[in-house]
C-alpha cells in the first residue's frame, strides 16, 4: 500500500579482497548499501558471509579494497570507529552476559553514549545519575518494542534460545544505530520465532529508518524481507539486484542446487 | 445535582445510577485519589479520578465530532488498557453502548458480532486489532471508524477512517470548545434504564448472543456486591481478565466506578504474576485454572527448593492445612496450634502469599467453573479469604455468593442482595433480581425462553440446595444425561473431579446413551513435563509425551482415584470411567474445540474426533488419528498420532451408609 523509497549511498565497500595466509576467503567483493535498505548477503557455507560483515565493521582488515562510509573512504575500518559512528551488530552466536539480566545486557549497548565519568556513575550522582535515567528510558523503550518485558529481570542465561537473540537484537538497537548488521538473527528458530524476528526487523527498519544488512539462510525470510540481495560463493561475488532477479539467476541456483562438474 | 459537598454519597447514591454520573461524582468527589494505573516502561503510570474525567470527556467529544450518536455502538477490542476502559465510559456518556470483543479472537469470529450489534465504531488497542477490523472492512464498510491507542507499525496505514485516540481527543478538546455543555447534558441525560453495555456470551452452541444490560442491572448489582462484602474506595484490583467477560466489566470496571477504588493494568499478557506482586491487590478475582497455574508454579519452584527449606514448607502446610481454614472461618482452634500456625505465617505462609501476590488481599473470587477441593483449601488454609461464587452474564455476575464464615468447597454459597434463587421440577436452577438482563440483542425468541415473564432466569444448570442452604450445582442441565443402564451421567462433574489432578488440563468425558463412560485426556504440559524431566524420561513436544506408557501410568492413578470416588455416590456410582485415552494435541479454542472461556465443546470434540469416539467404544488398544490443526496466523498443518486406549479399574458402588 506503500512505495518504498531508497535512499542515497550510505556504504561502499569496494574490490575487497581477504586472505588469512593462503585462504582467500573474499575476493574482490564490491557493493553498495542505501539509507533505509534491507540489504542481505546470502551465500552456501563458508560463501565468506561472515567475513564480510566483520570486514563492514572492522574486525577484520582487508588486504585490498576499500571502504566508503558517510562519505569516507578507508582502506579498512576500525572496530571502535564503527561502532563510534552508528554500526551495531549481532552474532551468529550469541555472545550476550549469561550471568546478566535482559535488561542490563541492553543497558551494555548504551556503553558509547554515556558521557558522564565512571566515579559519579558509581556513586550514581549528579549528572550521572540524570544520564542514567534517560538511557534506562531508551532501554525500556527497546523492551517494549520487542516485547520482552516480561523477562525484563531475568537472567538471559536462563532463556530460551530465541528470546536471547532478541536480546541480542536489543542490545545492538541500545546503541541507536545507522546500521545494523544481523548475522543469521533467525537461525535454529521455528516458524513462530522467525515470524516474530522478521517483524522485528521490518518494524526496525520502519519505525526507526535504520539501515540493515542481513546474513540468513532462510531464503523465504530473506526473499520477503530485503531490498536487494548479494549472493556469495567461496569467496566469489556470483549476483547482486533484487530478490526476484537474483532467484532467477543461473549462477546462483547452480551454487545452491549444485552443477555436474 | 443537589448533593452537598461534605457529604455527597449519603444523598446522592440513589442519584449515581449512571457511569457518567458515577464519573463525574468522582471527579468532584475524590479527584485526587487515583483510579487508574497503567506499567509503560517499566514505571506505573497512573490516572487521578478528575484526569480520567478529563481524558473520558475528550473521548467523548471526539467521538460526537466523528458522528456518534445516541445509541450508536462502540466496539471495545484489546487487552485491559485503560484508554479502552475510558472508551466505554466514553461510549456511555453520549448515550452508547461499549461492546467489548475477546481480543485473541481472529477476524472471521469478530464479524459476526460486529454485524450483529451493527457496530460502525470501534476503538482498538494496536495494529493486531486494526488488521483485523481492515480485513472485514474489505468485505463491507459498516465500520466508519477506527481508533488505536499504540500507533506502532502503523506508519504507512494511510486511510481517512482509521485515526489514533490522541487525535480523536484533540479533535473532541475542539469540540467542546465549540459546544459548551454538550458534554455535561449528554452525561446527565442518560438514565438508570438506558442500556450500559452489550456483552456477548461465547456460547458452547451455536452464535454468540449479545446480553443486554442496563445501567441498572449493572450498577445496582455492583453496588449490592459491594455493601455486601463492605469494599471501599481504597481498594486495588489487577485488571486482567478479557473485558469482553463479564466479570472483568464487574470488577474491574463497574464495581470501581461505583465504590471509586483503582483498577490496574498489567504491562502485558506475559507480565501479569509479576505486575499482581507489585500490586499486591486487596480484592481479587480469578477463574480457578489461574488458581491452579499459581498453585502448579509453586509446587514446581518448592521441588527445586533446598531440603531444609522443603521440609519447612511442607511441616507448615500440613500445619495449615489442619488449624488455617478454621482460623480463617474464625472457629475455636487450640492455643497452641494458634502458636504454631503464628510461627507458620511468619516463616511460611506471609512469604508465600507476597509471592503469589496476594499479600493484601481481603477478598478473592473465584468463579466460572467448580474449584478443586485441595485447591481451594490451599489459599484458605494460607489465610487467603478466597470465596465461591455462581453467576452468568445473563444476571450481571452475582447470583449466589459465600458468607464469610460458611464458605465450602462444593457449595457456592447463599443468594446475593435481592436475588431469589429457585429450584424447577426438572433440577434446573432460576434466579431473579436486580441484575437480571434486558434481552438478547436483536434475539426476542431466545429471550423469551430464557427469561420468564416475571423475570425468572433460566441458568441452564442442574442443582439443588444442600441442608445448609446454600447452592450446589452439578452440571449444565442439558448436559446431564444416562448411560444405557438407567444411570445418571454427568460429564463436568466427572471431568472436574479429574481437573483438580495437576497432571490433567482438560478432560472430554462422554456417556450420554452409551454404555459406559469414556474420556479423553490433555495432559497439563508444564507439570506432567516437569514430572518427566525428573525422571529422565525423554520427549520431543507435547504430542510424543502425551503417548509415552509412564504417562499414562500416571493419568491410570488419577482416573482411577475418581472411580473410586464416584464408586461412593449413591446416583453417580455406576458412572465409573471404564476407558480413556490421552489426546494427541491440546485442545485450543483456535481449532473450535474449546470455547473463548475455555470451555470443552463435546460434540464438537466427539466429531472431530470420530475414530477415537469409536475406538473408545470397543476395544481395540490403539487407534491412528490425522488432525488438522490451525496455527495462530490462520495457516494449518495436519497432526498425526497413534493414540493408545486403556481400560481403568472399576470400583464397586458403595450406597452411601445413612
Amino acid at each position: 500500500m506503500y512505495e518504498r523509497t531508497l535512499g542515497d549511498v550510505v556504504l561502499e565497500v569496494r574490490n575487497i579482497s581477504l586472505s588469512f595466509g593462503a585462504m582467500r576467503v573474499l575476493n574482490d567483493i564490491s557493493f553498495d548499501v542505501r539509507q533505509g535498505e534491507i540489504r542481505s548477503i546470502i551465500g552456501p557455507n563458508g560463501a565468506g558471509k561472515s567475513s564480510m560483515l566483520n570486514v563492514i565493521n572492522g574486525f577484520y582488515h582487508p588486504q585490498e579494497g576499500t571502504i566508503t562510509y558517510r562519505g569516507e573512504t578507508r582502506h579498512e575500518m576500525k572496530v571502535h570507529k564503527a561502532a563510534e559512528q552508528g554500526i551495531a551488530r549481532t552474532f551468529q552466536n550469541i555472545a550476550l552476559f549469561k550471568g546478566m539480566s535482559t535488561l542490563d545486557n541492553i543497558m551494555t549497548g548504551r556503553n558509547l553514549k554515556i558521557k558522564s565519568n565512571i566515579l559519579l556513575q558509581a556513586i550514581y550522582w549528579g549528572k550521572a545519575q540524570k544520564e542514567e535515567i534517560e538511557h534506562r528510558k531508551k532501554v525500556e523503550e527497546i523492551i517494549d518494542f520487542l516485547e520482552i518485558q516480561a523477562i525484563r529481570k531475568t537472567p538471559v542465561g536462563r532463556l530460551p534460545y530465541g528470546m536471547q537473540k532478541r536480546v541480542e537484537l536489543g542490545r545492538a538497537l541500545a546503541a541507536e544505530p545507522e546500521i545494523l548488521l544481523l548475522d543469521e538473527p533467525m537461525a535454529g528458530m521455528n516458524v513462530e520465532e522467525k515470524e516474530d524476528m522478521s517483524r522485528f526487523v521490518l518494524d526496525i527498519n520502519d519505525e526507526f529508518g535504520t539501515t540493515i544488512i542481513l546474513i540468513e539462510h532462510d531464503m523465504g525470510v530473506v526473499m520477503d524481507l530485503s531490498d536487494r540481495v548479494v549472493v556469495l560463493d567461496y569467496g566469489l561475488q556470483l549476483a547482486d539486484g533484487p530478490p526476484d532477479e537474483v532467484r532467477s539467476n543461473q549462477a546462483v541456483i547452480d551454487a545452491y542446487l549444485g552443477v555436474p562438474h | 445535582m443537589s448533593s452537598s459537598p461534605d457529604r455527597p454519597e449519603a444523598n446522592s447514591e440513589a442519584q449515581l445510577d449512571t457511569f457518567p454520573k458515577l464519573l463525574l461524582n468522582h471527579a468532584r468527589v475524590r479527584g485526587d485519589k487515583i483510579a487508574m494505573r497503567e506499567k509503560d516502561l517499566g514505571i506505573w503510570q497512573a490516572w487521578t479520578w478528575r484526569e480520567v474525567l478529563d481524558e473520558v470527556r475528550a473521548m467523548a467529544c471526539g467521538l460526537a465530532a466523528l458522528g456518534f450518536q445516541r445509541g450508536d455502538k462502540l466496539a471495545i477490542i484489546g487487552d485491559n488498557r485503560p484508554r479502552l476502559y475510558m472508551g466505554m465510559t466514553a461510549a456511555q456518556c453520549l448515550g452508547g453502548v461499549p461492546v467489548p470483543l475477546y481480543q485473541d479472537s481472529v477476524a472471521q469470529e469478530m464479524k459476526f458480532v460486529l454485524d450483529n450489534a451493527e457496530v460502525h465504531y470501534a476503538i482498538v488497542e494496536d495494529q493486531e486489532q486494526v488488521d483485523k477490523l481492515l480485513e472485514l472492512r474489505e468485505e463491507d464498510s459498516s465500520i466508519r471508524h477506527i481508533l488505536f491507542g499504540d500507533p506502532r507499525g502503523m506508519r504507512h496505514y494511510d486511510f481517512p477512517f482509521l485515526s489514533s485516540i490522541e487525535k480523536a481527543q484533540a479533535a473532541g478538546r475542539e469540540f467542546d470548545k465549540a459546544n459548551p455543555g454538550f458534554f455535561e447534558q449528554s452525561a446527565n441525560s442518560v438514565t438508570g434504564a438506558d442500556i450500559a453495555i452489550m456483552l456477548y456470551t461465547s456460547g458452547t452452541t451455536g452464535n454468540p448472543k449479545g446480553v443486554v444490560l442496563t445501567n441498572d442491572n449493572v450498577v445496582i448489582t455492583a453496588r449490592n456486591g459491594i455493601i455486601r462484602e463492605n469494599l471501599t474506595d481504597q481498594e486495588e484490583v489487577l485488571a486482567y481478565l478479557p473485558m469482553a467477560w463479564v466479570g472483568d466489566n464487574l470488577f474491574s470496571y463497574a464495581q470501581s466506578l461505583v465504590a471509586g477504588f483503582t483498577v490496574n493494568c498489567p504491562e502485558s499478557g506475559a507480565t501479569v504474576l509479576t505486575d499482581l506482586r507489585e500490586i499486591g491487590p486487596t480484592y481479587y478475582f480469578a477463574p480457578p485454572r489461574i488458581y491452579e497455574n499459581m498453585l502448579t508454579q509453586v509446587m514446581i519452584r518448592m521441588e527445586d527448593a533446598s531440603r531444609i527449606k522443603q521440609r519447612m514448607f511442607h511441616y507448615f502446610m500440613q500445619h495449615a492445612q489442619r488449624v488455617g481454614t478454621r482460623i480463617l472461618d474464625k472457629k475455636p482452634v487450640k492455643l497452641s496450634e494458634k502458636l504454631i500456625y503464628k510461627i507458620g505465617d511468619f516463616m511460611v505462609y506471609g512469604p508465600l502469599r507476597n509471592v503469589l501476590g496476594m499479600g493484601r488481599t481481603r477478598l478473592a473470587y473465584t468463579a466460572g467453573e467448580a474449584i478443586g477441593p485441595e485447591i481451594f483449601d490451599f489459599y484458605r488454609s494460607l489465610g487467603i479469604n478466597i470465596k465461591q461464587l455462581y453467576g452468568q452474564t445473563e444476571g450481571m455476575v452475582f447470583v449466589c455468593v459465600q458468607p464469610d464464615g460458611e464458605v465450602y468447597a462444593d457449595t457456592v454459597g447463599t443468594p446475593a442482595i435481592d436475588v431469589e434463587v429457585k429450584i424447577d421440577d426438572s433440577g434446573e436452577v432460576l434466579y431473579r433480581g436486580p441484575g437480571v438482563f434486558h434481552s438478547y440483542y436483536k434475539a426476542p425468541e431466545e429471550t423469551s425462553k430464557t427469561k420468564t415473564e416475571d423475570g425468572w432466569v433460566f441458568t441452564g444448570d442442574a442443582g439443588y440446595f444442600a441442608e445448609n442452604g446454600h447452592l450446589k450445582i452439578i452440571d449444565r442441565a442439558k448436559d446431564v444425561g444416562k448411560l444405557t443402564d438407567g444411570t445418571m451421567f454427568a460429564p463436568k462433574y466427572i471431568e472436574n473431579k479429574l481437573k483438580f489432578f495437576t497432571f490433567v488440563k482438560e478432560v472430554v468425558a462422554f456417556g450420554d446413551q452409551r454404555d459406559y463412560t469414556a474420556i479423553f485426556v490433555n495432559i497439563d504440559l508444564e507439570a506432567v513435563g516437569n514430572w518427566a524431566e525428573r525422571r529422565n524420561i525423554a520427549y520431543s513436544g507435547y504430542t510424543d509425551l502425551a503417548g509415552q506408557d509412564d504417562v499414562y501410568d500416571l493419568v491410570q492413578e488419577c482416573v482411577e482415584k475418581v472411580n473410586e470416588d464416584l464408586s461412593h455416590d449413591p446416583r453417580l456410582g455406576n458412572s465409573q470411567i471404564r476407558r480413556y485415552l490421552i489426546l494427541h494435541k491440546e485442545l485450543d479454542a483456535d481449532d473450535g474445540e474449546l470455547t473463548r472461556t475455555r470451555k470443552v465443546r463435546r460434540n464438537f470434540i466427539a466429531e472431530r474426533y470420530g475414530e477415537l469416539m469409536d475406538a473408545l467404544y470397543s476395544d481395540k488398544p490403539e487407534c491412528h488419528v490425522e488432525t488438522q490443526v490451525k496455527f495462530e496466523d490462520g495457516r494449518t498443518g495436519m497432526l498425526a498420532a497413534d493414540v493408545k486406549i486403556r481400560d481403568a479399574r472399576q470400583y464397586t458402588p458403595v450406597a452411601k451408609a445413612s
